[in-house]
């Protein structure tokens, strides 16, 4: 793996090779397993090591990029070549800000809210194909058990990345990561679980197995409902995975090109009272990288408080614009929060670690306290296959699956077919009646956040499916 | 590189492989694109390494590097077999594998413009013309251009005996005019949505695509949808396009004739299939005009999916997937035809790059045009009443592959033959089977475009791959619409 050292080298290579104002180096770099299993067989199970460096070159208002993962002289000169090509020819952005000084830096983030972390965990840097193999194992004895089948993942990595620039800018950041995927699958039902953590310690393998296979066996035999609007209790996942939808919308540059759904809305009641979410890569369940694509710290951001809008995210240069910008007195705070992605890029900025307040510990219902009070309604285990229909109105249809349950009064009666929803997530975020602790949750749709169980009154299923 | 490969093979042969594949990729990527009058994108990005795929003790294992020094090559293969046996110690059921003669073969898709031979200034100077062409209509609030060139040239070698060396060069290109207006975010795209259109060609294909004569109307149609008639909902005959034709066979056909899903593999992630294996010609896809085929000879045309051997070393073949409307075939890999008793792989084991394990991936797949002919203004001209459909905005499916939705940046409705008013926000929804069912009428082959899809993400870790999808203009006779939208007006 490269280190910090190693990459330091390189950039001072990198410039000696290019005649730029400035440039800017990005490392990333990663040890990564998975172990796949299916049909109580593990039969992919893969490991790879790769790196590489990625190039900024800036000619006064002109930037481009080139990247590598070819570390000889030759083909850092050429890298370098490649990024000037691209720059040399373009026409003169006046907006395109100079690269941030290490001082610009650290003034910036004198209030970011930025705390130390230490996401690096040796347990899981170490763990081996034989132990990864050997706790697949434990999940298919779960599954024998039940004479059920289960499929999934086991995935380890160590990351790395790095930022240097012209400017004085070098910052360096080590994370580990693993998860576990499963889904057990019966005759006419399918549960699923799925837990990440940059501590494998933190993960039970088994005791997911066997909540997925309480799931499967509690949905056999579904019966078809009629589609409507339903009571729904969310698990994590599900809510994660439709959520995550909507905080691509909560940047600068969504905003000045008029293509976020907070057009207008910002500083308005959008969602309802019980809605408070930050973005916080610091946050304890939090993981990533707590410095953006130009080296800007991130700054803790207030996005939702009590239903309102209140800011979204900056990169240094929609940060300028907005200032600039008609809309300016009606965004709320503008200001860099180190939210931006590598230049050049078509997408701007977008807050990458959501963290959902919970309400009060009073008001804090789990899982099954939701389910109690509920006289009729639908649990969802997970959601699948999400997109936008409506831009503006953020509605999102999709499906729910591996775990779909009628509940009445108050208590599961068993499983029902799978649904497709077209919900708007306004409307979704305006009707939550109860939450659960905010808990780390994956899913496949979104990043993973930090997210409660919902209860959601009148979602709205349209159709079926037949399983 | 074949000294390379040669390290790779002996090392894992020695530590007790029974079967070993190295591929070495060397891939550059190119990526361009405007934003309202600024650069979105001017970036190239290279990557080469090795990825070693061996079997060990009678399961997978898999090792990739970007080390290709003998030692770090020597040292993946031995940790790939190392992998192989650790994967041996949970397993179900042996691991067999189709047989496939060995091949020596060098092969480069057509290209007759090296799009990195062109100018980068005039890659930009044309984007921006587009851009500018968008934005003249005030309307328009967003207008954004890409334009994508990738080489992908790859080395494969096996202890089998196969040397295969080929190069694929990529062009793609395409636009969209957003327009933001009251309440609502309107857009319209050109050649096709979400990139626009992409082959195995070279930059042949951008000048064939005549980008900026459709600027204008692109533009146009987007702001002039904020003024058009709600899609009602209800039933309908429907006319789609090619485009949208095209994501519907890749949602509908494509995916769920992939044989790892049918057997499982996927259940975790992707899903399953609903084509199990009894379905295997006794299940009625579509109507009797309904012919679909997975094809990835070059004869077929220059797809996303088209190459001379797949990623484990079997030759490109055109298998029939829906013949007369019957089901009759799934795409395979040497494994999963192994597994179905099947005498020899389809040749669809497909790896986004070096780093990535081969996984059972669509070639092309394509619905095959009418045998007469017919236009797509004949075909609305024999609609008596109905909606048109244009370039898909929306799409999703469940994890078995029967109910879908797909929402279109465009319609227009149908009557006596007759395009009339526009629609907005058309959604079509409905049952796999119940949908081919129903088609009733195609366009043909004057009309049939190899669409390209550049993004079909599947697998763990996932990964990306490009698809190809021939399909024409063709209708569908009582489908459920607008429903998209129920319960949120």
């Amino acid at each position: 793996m490269l280190t910090r050292d190693n990459a330091s080298m390189i950039f001072d290579s990198l410039r000696r090779h290019t005649s730029a104002d400035e440039v800017e180096l990005l490392v990333a770099g990663s040890r990564s397993a998975l172990t796949r299993f299916a049909n109580n067989t593990i039969h992919q199970n893969m490991e790879e090591e790769s790196q590489h460096i990625s190039i900024r070159v800036s000619f006064g208002g002109r930037t481009a990029r080139a990247t590598t993962n070819k570390y000889d002289e030759a083909s850092l000169r050429r890298v370098v070549q490649s990024a000037e090509a691209l720059a040399r020819v373009q026409e003169e952005d006046p907006d395109l800000l100079p690269m941030p000084s290490a001082q610009q830096v650290a003034q910036n983030a004198a209030d970011s809210g930025a705390t130390a972390v230490d996401r690096y965990f040796e347990q899981t840097a170490a763990i081996t194909a034989q132990e990864r193999a050997a706790a697949v194992g434990h999940m298919v004895e779960v599954a024998r058990h039940h004479a059920l089948t289960c499929a999934g993942i086991f995935s380890s990595a160590q990351i790395v990345e790095g930022i240097f620039n012209s400017q004085g800018v070098a910052d360096w950041y080590e994370q580990t990561q693993a998860e576990v995927s499963i889904t057990m699958i019966g005759e006419t039902s399918s549960g699923w679980q799925k837990v990440n953590s940059p501590d494998v310690a933190q993960l039970d393998p088994a005791r997911m197995a066997e909540i997925a296979a309480e799931k499967t066996i509690a949905s056999q035999h579904p019966i078809e409902l009629t589609p409507g609007k339903y009571t729904v209790i969310l698990e994590p996942s599900a809510v994660l995975d439709a959520v995550g939808f909507m905080f691509w919308d909560f940047g600068g540059s969504a905003l000045l090109e008029q293509r976020s759904f907070l057009n207008d809305r910002v500083g308005t009641q959008l969602f309802g009272a019980n809605i408070n979410v930050w973005d916080d890569v610091y946050h304890p369940l939090q993981a990533g990288v707590p410095f953006d694509g130009e080296g800007m710290k991130r700054h803790r951001v207030k996005l939702i408080e009590n239903g309102v809008v209140q800011a979204v995210t900056y990169a240094r240069s929609s940060a300028q614009r907005m200032r600039q910008s008609e809309i300016a007195g009606k965004v709320g705070p503008i200001k860099a929060t180190g939210h931006g992605f590598s230049l050049p890029n078509e997408i701007g900025e977008a807050p990458l670690n959501i963290v959902f307040a919970g309400p009060s510990r009073a008001e804090t219902q789990c899982v099954e306290q939701m389910i109690a009070s509920t006289e009729r309604g639908i649990l969802v285990t997970r959601l699948w296959y999400i997109r936008e229909v409506d831009p503006y109105e953020k509605l999102l249809t999709g499906m729910t699956r591996d775990g779909t349950f009628l509940i009445e009064d108050g208590q599961i009666r068993g499983g029902v077919r799978n649904f497709r929803f077209n919900e708007s997530l306004i409307h979704m975020l305006q009707n939550v009646e109860s939450m659960g602790e905010p808990v780390r949750a994956g899913g496949e749709e979104s990043m993973d956040m930090v997210v409660p169980a919902m209860k959601v009154r009148d979602f709205n299923f349209t159709e079926t499916t037949k399983f | 590189m074949k000294q390379i490969a040669g390290w790779a093979l002996e090392t894992a042969r020695l530590r007790g492989a029974t079967l070993a594949e190295a591929r070495i990729v060397d891939e550059r990527h190119r990526a361009l694109a405007t934003k309202n009058g600024r650069i979105g994108n001017a970036s190239d990005a290279e990557s080469m390494g090795i990825g070693i795929r061996v079997i060990a003790d009678g399961a997978f294992g898999f090792a990739a590097t970007d080390n290709l020094s003998r030692a770090g090559v020597e040292a993946c293969a031995a940790h790939a077999v190392e992998i192989a046996k650790a994967s041996a110690t949970v397993k179900a059921q042996e691991l067999r594998m189709a047989p496939e003669p060995a091949h020596q073969a060098e092969w480069s898709s057509p290209c007759k413009i090296d799009p990195f031979s062109i100018p980068i200034e005039q890659n930009l100077e044309l984007l921006f013309a587009i851009d500018q062409e968008l934005r003249k209509n005030k309307g328009v609030t967003l207008a954004e251009a890409n334009m994508n060139f990738r080489r992908y040239e790859q080395w494969f070698y096996s202890t089998e005996g196969s040397e295969i060396h080929q190069t694929t060069v990529t062009s793609g290109a395409g636009y969209a005019a957003h327009s933001f207006e009251g309440t609502e975010i309107q857009k319209r795209s050109y050649p096709n949505s979400f990139g626009g259109q992409y082959q195995n060609r070279g930059y042949e294909l951008i000048q064939e695509l005549k980008l900026l004569e459709h600027a204008a109307r692109v533009a146009e149609e987007a702001v002039a949808l904020h003024s058009a008639d709600q899609c009602p909902e209800g039933v309908s005959d429907i006319v789609l396009d090619s485009s949208q034709l095209s994501l519907q066979i890749h949602e509908s056909i494509g995916h769920p004739i992939e044989l790892d899903r049918v057997l499982g593999m996927e259940a975790n992630f992707a899903g399953t299939s609903f084509l199990t294996l009894d379905k295997l010609r006794t299940l009625k896809y579509g109507s009797e005009i309904v012919n679909a085929v997975a094809d990835a000879t070059e004869g077929h045309g220059p797809g996303l999916g088209t190459f001379a051997y797949d990623d484990e070393g079997v030759a490109a073949q055109r298998t029939p997937i829906i013949t007369n409307g019957l089901f009759t075939g799934y795409l395979s890999s040497r494994d999963t035809a192994s597994a179905i008793g099947a005498g020899r792989s389809g040749g669809c084991l497909r790896a986004e790059s070096w780093n990535r394990l081969p996984i059972v991936r669509m070639t092309n797949v394509s619905i095959l045009p009418g045998p007469d002919p017919l236009t797509r203004e004949q075909l609305i001209a024999s609609t008596e009443r109905g909606i048109y459909m244009e370039t898909n905005r929306s799409w999703s499916i469940d994890d078995k592959r029967y109910n879908f939705q797909f929402g279109c940046e465009i319609g227009w409705e149908i009557v006596g033959g007759k395009r009339g008013r526009m629609l907005k926000n058309p959604s079509y929804s409905g049952i796999t089977t119940e949908f081919w069912n129903s088609m009733d009428a195609i366009c043909s082959r004057d009309e049939w475009t190899l669409w390209g899809t550049p993004n079909c993400g599947k697998g763990q870790p996932q990964q990306v791959m490009g698809t190809g999808h021939g399909s024409a203009p063709a209708r569908f006779s009582r489908i459920k619409v607008g429903s998209a939208y129920k319960g949120n007006t």
